[in-house]
């Protein structure tokens, strides 16, 4: 009997370690303590039948009143430890309202992730990515493209070149040759990478830009297919309602060649500076295969046919988020790239 | 190309809403970049007469004006300054209140104590020209009060087209007419020429066909013409018109031309210039006094010979570029720019006109090797309409007799040695519907190209379409489905979904890679950077690019890393401290090797670099010491992350030689990538830079198998070890391994200690050891033995002991 007592004396004070504990340890003090069958407290309380009546009534009465301090001052903690967790409390005068404890975090630069997202739509419609070298032959870049010697359509395809016929490509465009040379249609595609053009840095031209460009061949593909994929797209990429509208364009490599425009979102249509008071924004250039194009890759252009486009992720980041300036997005200003920063997807 | 609104509506005789042509021209044609109004400024400005003119009474030069004004008022007092004001005359008049051109709002004002209501207008005032020397007598009879823009046909608009290279008929008013007849409805007619000093007598030469020649030989009004060079120039008209008298043009033909935005420059001048902007066709007056012979003679060039042009630089022919000469020298470099010596001048009488066909290529060669462009060469250079010229040469000599006077005595000569007929392309209906998803009726193919000048006969079931000469770009069948479509408009076609087959590409295994690595980095903390891969060498091996825009990016980069430290330098710039960057980026070099693209051809491949600088984590304000700034450590972990994701067969060891660094190595020892302390210009307030560069493997990824969790409780130990000066971490974790065996599951550093108690030259490692059994729980006793074997392992093969107390 004097060795529970004893234990009902230490056990008291024991109590004195509620007020400090924090969530788990007032769960482990109550399992040591109050624990169905091996708590300190249970055993004891369960030894008592097998005490003389005097004793029983002695150490009882202590261990009772004991399990009731016990569990009034649990109660107690427990109520002060939720309370610590509301807003703005002050439980035992912690300032909830300080910063929490951050880390650094990293992302992938905007234009990273508007070709993943192209990439991604593209992807539900069916197309892999494909891609290819950035220096190219003057075949693989101009020719095969059914770009003529001495056109004034390369006027707008000013090149940076690297020894004899070899030079930066300067659209993605060589890999729509590429593909057709390597597999058999049917062929869908969209090949992302960068293209370069000599033209000075200034706010609207880098010397070197990310390009997307999509190919896609078989038997039986019309204009229609083509204008469906391409209106999907910018429904998919930039809103439900997107209204889309196709006119008239050149490429050597289409025909009939179209741009595919997307009404202003800045303005709805009303016109505004951003698209130059037409209330239409040019998001790709595009068209059907021309079929000297598919003849030179060796593929039959009376059964098969198909459409093609290009699109600049830098322009449809810029249109879409704001930037008013192309150099930023290669600057890398850490304020900057933190803005857009999204972990990987 | 610049068009206006009066000069389209003069060809389609009807009135244009500027708005709407240019909608119609952006959807079935080609773009408009913008419309711009011309002289809607004037809309305050009314017709007012002048009823009686008094002297001022302080002022010898001045009048005092009572003018009708048409307001309800009746007449107003205006002070006026000009010598010719006239009563009985009509002028512009601007009133109080009203606005000027330039945006000067009119005030009721005294001048030299005499209150003007408003002003009448000169032409300078009103930015209808430079004339300032007296106001502007209208010759109307509207009425006083009515609007001057509504009287006078001033107003007008620019339309703006961006006109593919692939569409020159779009480069003249009648081309862009025939699409706006087209898509509204009408008929393109030249407007007739306003008659001036021109005396025509029946029988006129101009009225006669051109003499057609065949050969490249022959005679026009005394002058020899010989086409020497057919190939360079296939087709050439040449005319006659003697006692022209050169002087000011036209006020029409100065308004047609200053619509566009072409300053006059003489009658014939302007003559030509408005030919080439009605029908396309560049034209070239010349000084018949000034030629030798007198000779036309269109030949190639000698080698270096010279001719100054019109811009008076000196110029060195090849025989690349046809050459119009006289008999002895050139006089034009043929379809760029004629010379300063040839020029019309007012001292011209007689002239020759040059209506000529320039073969496309050539002149684009010409242009290019002389870094000379012209409104002809442009043109040329697209190709004009070889079978619209003699129709006009001839409303060129209409025009210039027209607005300069003179006479053709002969009819032009031309010279077209392989005549060429319109082409005939046959076109299948159901070609069309197959490649536009769309049936389209035969009869609805036909008035769509009829209605922009093909013409169309059924044959065999097909179409016979005749291309018009001003439309070189149309070859081949689908051209014409193109035609058929965009006059249809695209936005008629639906564009419903409709079911497809899979292709046979599978997706790049690259651009899987390249999204590993970015997530790797990103998630640990680095920001994707993109840089241009443009710059100065940065090595012998360097691809230099022939034609760069500047010296500094002369070359291709061999390495992500220097273009990545020069963005820290700019983030350093903008007092950006915390710095950690990554790219994944094509790099470049000389190759030694036979490729695809020919021998010595230079290589590319994709490359991962990363650059870290700055605290190692953001700072909190519980922190009781000041966050440390990134070291070593730091990078050899990114570089671990980096490899692992881009070359995952390969380790990272230490590299040799000075300066703590690490290396990638692969199984068969190739090293691939480096890490390192880097040298940047930095300020002092900044932290030391890392960075390190892996080359990425494109290899698929093996797949992670399961490994069953442990159901044992672990045994741990910590031992703290002395390890003699050469002594590794790595060779003591080694012989631990094997010294102990599978039982040992984990070991981890956790501290190191060089100082008091430690012998001098030596360091103490702290390890914590975890071991266990898959299948038993361990006892205590075995554990104990396998670490004194291991112990015993090190003391023997390394010489390390364990450091006691
Ligand atoms: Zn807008």
């Amino acid at each position: 009997m004097r060795d529970l007592l004893a234990a009902l004396t230490e056990l008291r004070e024991r109590l004195q370690e509620i007020p400090q504990a924090d969530e788990r340890r007032l769960s482990d003090l109550k399992t040591e303590i109050l624990g169905r069958k091996a708590g300190a407290l249970t055993q004891i309380l369960a030894a008592l039948p097998r005490l003389e009546p005097a004793a029983r009534k002695q150490v009882g009465g202590a261990a009772n009143a004991l399990k009731r301090d016990y569990e009034t001052a649990f109660a107690a903690r427990e109520r002060e430890l939720k309370h610590a967790g509301d807003a703005g409390g002050a439980g035992a005068g912690v300032d909830l309202t300080m910063p929490g404890r951050a880390r650094w975090v990293g992302g992938l630069h905007l234009v990273t992730q508007v070709v993943d997202e192209i990439c991604e739509i593209f992807h539900e419609l069916g197309f892999t990515r494909a891609v290819g070298p950035e220096i190219e032959t003057e075949r693989y870049n101009f020719y095969a493209l059914n770009f003529p010697k001495d056109h004034p359509a390369l006027d707008a395809q000013d090149s940076f070149y690297v020894g004899g016929d070899l030079l930066l490509r300067t659209h993605t465009s060589p890999v729509q040759i590429r593909t057709l040379e390597s597999y058999p249609p049917p062929i869908r595609v969209v090949i992302p990478g960068k293209a370069y053009r000599r033209d000075p840095f200034d706010a609207s031209h880098a010397p070197v830009f990310e390009q997307i460009e999509g190919l896609a061949v078989d038997d039986g593909i019309s204009f229609v297919d083509f204008k469906a994929t391409l209106a999907t797209f910018a429904r998919k990429f930039f809103a439900p309602d997107t209204r889309v509208r196709f006119r008239p364009s050149f490429f050597p490599f289409t025909e009939p060649s179209a741009e595919m425009d997307v009404q202003c979102r800045i303005c709805q249509g009303a016109g505004c500076p951003t698209c130059k008071q037409t209330g239409w924004m040019e998001i790709l250039g595009s068209g059907m295969v021309h079929p000297a194009v598919l003849e030179n890759c060796g593929v039959d252009s009376e059964k098969y046919t198909g459409f093609a486009w290009g699109m600049g992720p830098e322009r449809i980041a810029m249109t879409r988020h704001g930037i008013p300036d192309i150099r930023l997005l290669f600057e890398s200003d850490v304020r900057f790239l933190a803005q857009f920063a999204r972990g990987p997807r | 190309m610049i068009v206006s609104r009066r000069w389209l509506e003069a060809l389609l005789g009807q009135a244009l809403d500027a708005g709407e042509a240019a909608a119609q021209l952006t959807m079935h044609a080609a773009a408009v970049d913008a419309v711009v109004p011309l002289h809607q400024d004037l809309g305050d400005i009314v017709i007012a007469r002048v009823l009686e003119v008094r002297k001022h009474p302080n002022a010898d030069r001045l009048t005092l004006c009572r003018v009708d004004v048409g307001g309800p008022d009746g007449p107003v007092e205006v002070v006026c300054g000009a010598p010719n004001v006239q009563a009985g005359k009509v002028y512009p008049y601007a009133p109080v209140g009203g606005t000027l051109p330039g945006g000067v709002r009119l005030e009721r004002k005294a001048i030299r104590g005499v209150e003007s209501n408003g002003m009448l207008c000169s032409a300078k005032e009103l930015g209808l020209g430079q004339d300032h020397s007296g106001i502007l007598e209208l010759a109307t009879d509207a009425a006083p009060g009515t609007r001057f823009v509504d009287v006078v046909p001033v107003a007008d608009h620019q339309i703006v087209i961006d006109v593919p290279a692939s569409r020159p008929d779009l480069l003249c008013h009648k081309g862009v007419a025939r699409e706006l007849a087209a898509s509204l409805g009408g008929v393109v007619k030249l407007p007739e020429i306003p008659s001036g000093q021109a005396v025509r007598r029946s029988g006129d030469a101009t009225d006669r066909p051109p003499v057609r020649l065949t050969g490249g030989e022959g005679t026009v009004d005394g002058v020899r013409v010989s086409l020497e060079d057919a190939e360079g120039c296939p087709r050439y008209i040449a005319a006659v018109i003697r006692g022209v008298r050169v002087g000011p043009s036209p006020a029409w033909l100065v308004g047609r031309l200053g619509a566009v935005g072409q300053r006059p420059i003489n009658n014939v001048v302007d003559a030509t210039n408005y030919i080439l902007l009605e029908l396309n066709q560049p034209l070239h007056a010349f000084d018949l006094a000034k030629l030798r012979g007198p000779a036309v003679v269109i030949r190639r060039a000698k080698p270096n010979e010279k001719i100054v042009t019109l811009d008076g630089v000196a110029r060195a022919l090849t025989p690349e570029m046809t050459a119009i000469c006289d008999a002895e020298r050139p006089t034009i470099v043929a379809g760029v720019m004629g010379s300063a010596e040839s020029e019309v001048t007012t001292a011209t009488t007689d002239l020759v006109l040059e209506c000529a066909y320039f073969q496309p290529t050539r002149i684009r060669r010409t242009r290019r090797a002389l870094q000379l462009s012209s409104e002809s060469s442009y043109r040329f250079e697209r190709g004009i309409d070889l079978l619209g010229m003699p129709d006009a040469a001839r409303r060129a000599i209409e025009l210039i007799r027209a607005v300069a006077g003179g006479e053709l005595r002969e009819p032009p000569l031309d010279s077209w040695p392989q005549p060429v007929q319109e082409a005939t392309i046959f076109l299948r209906p159901e070609r069309v519907a197959r490649l536009l998803g769309v049936g389209i009726e035969r009869a609805e193919i036909e008035r769509l190209l009829t209605s922009v000048g093909f013409f169309v006969a059924p044959k065999d079931g097909r179409l016979a379409v005749q291309v018009p000469g001003w439309r070189p770009d149309v070859t081949r069948e689908v051209d014409l489905i193109e035609e058929v479509a965009r006059l249809k408009g695209y936005d008629a076609f639906p564009d419903e979904l409709r079911p497809y087959r899979p292709g046979t590409v599978p997706d790049a295994v690259l651009e899987e890679a390249k999204a590993r690595v970015r997530e790797q980095l990103a998630r640990a903390g680095l920001y994707e950077a993109r840089t241009i891969p443009l710059g100065p060498a940065d090595g012998p091996e360097a691809v230099a690019i022939q034609n760069p825009l500047s010296a500094d990016e002369a070359h291709l980069r061999r390495r992500l890393l220097p273009g990545l430290a020069r963005r820290v330098e700019h983030n350093w710039a903008n007092r950006n401290r915390d710095v950690r960057l990554f790219e994944v980026g094509t790099v470049f070099r000389m190759g030694k090797g036979e490729g695809e693209k020919g021998k010595g051809a230079p290589e590319e491949w994709h490359s991962v670099a990363g650059v870290i600088t700055g605290s190692q984590r953001p700072p909190h304000w519980s922190d009781s010491a000041k966050v440390p700034d990134m070291d070593i450590w730091d990078l050899k972990r990114h570089f671990e992350l980096a490899v692992e994701a881009a070359a995952p067969g390969c380790t990272v060891q230490a590299a040799t030689g000075t300066g703590a660094g690490w290396v990638a190595v692969q199984r068969g020892g190739e090293v691939v990538g480096q890490a390192g302390s880097l040298e940047a210009d930095s300020p002092v307030w900044a932290a030391p830079l890392f960075g390190f560069e892996v080359r990425l493997e494109t290899a698929l990824r093996d797949v992670a198998p399961y490994r069953p969790l442990p159901t044992q409780p672990p045994v741990e130990r910590d031992v703290a070890l002395l390890l003699p000066a050469g002594v590794t971490a790595a060779a003591v974790a080694a012989v631990l391994a094997r010294a102990m065996g599978p039982l040992l599951e984990r070991l981890e550093v956790f501290d190191e200690y060089r100082g008091a108690g430690v012998p001098a030259g030596q360091r103490s490692v702290a390890w914590h050891c975890t071991f266990r059994d898959p299948t038993r729980t361990l006892r205590e006793r075995e554990v104990d033995e396998l670490l004194a074997r291991g112990l015993k392992a090190l003391e023997d093969e390394l010489g390390v002991r364990r450091r006691e107390g």
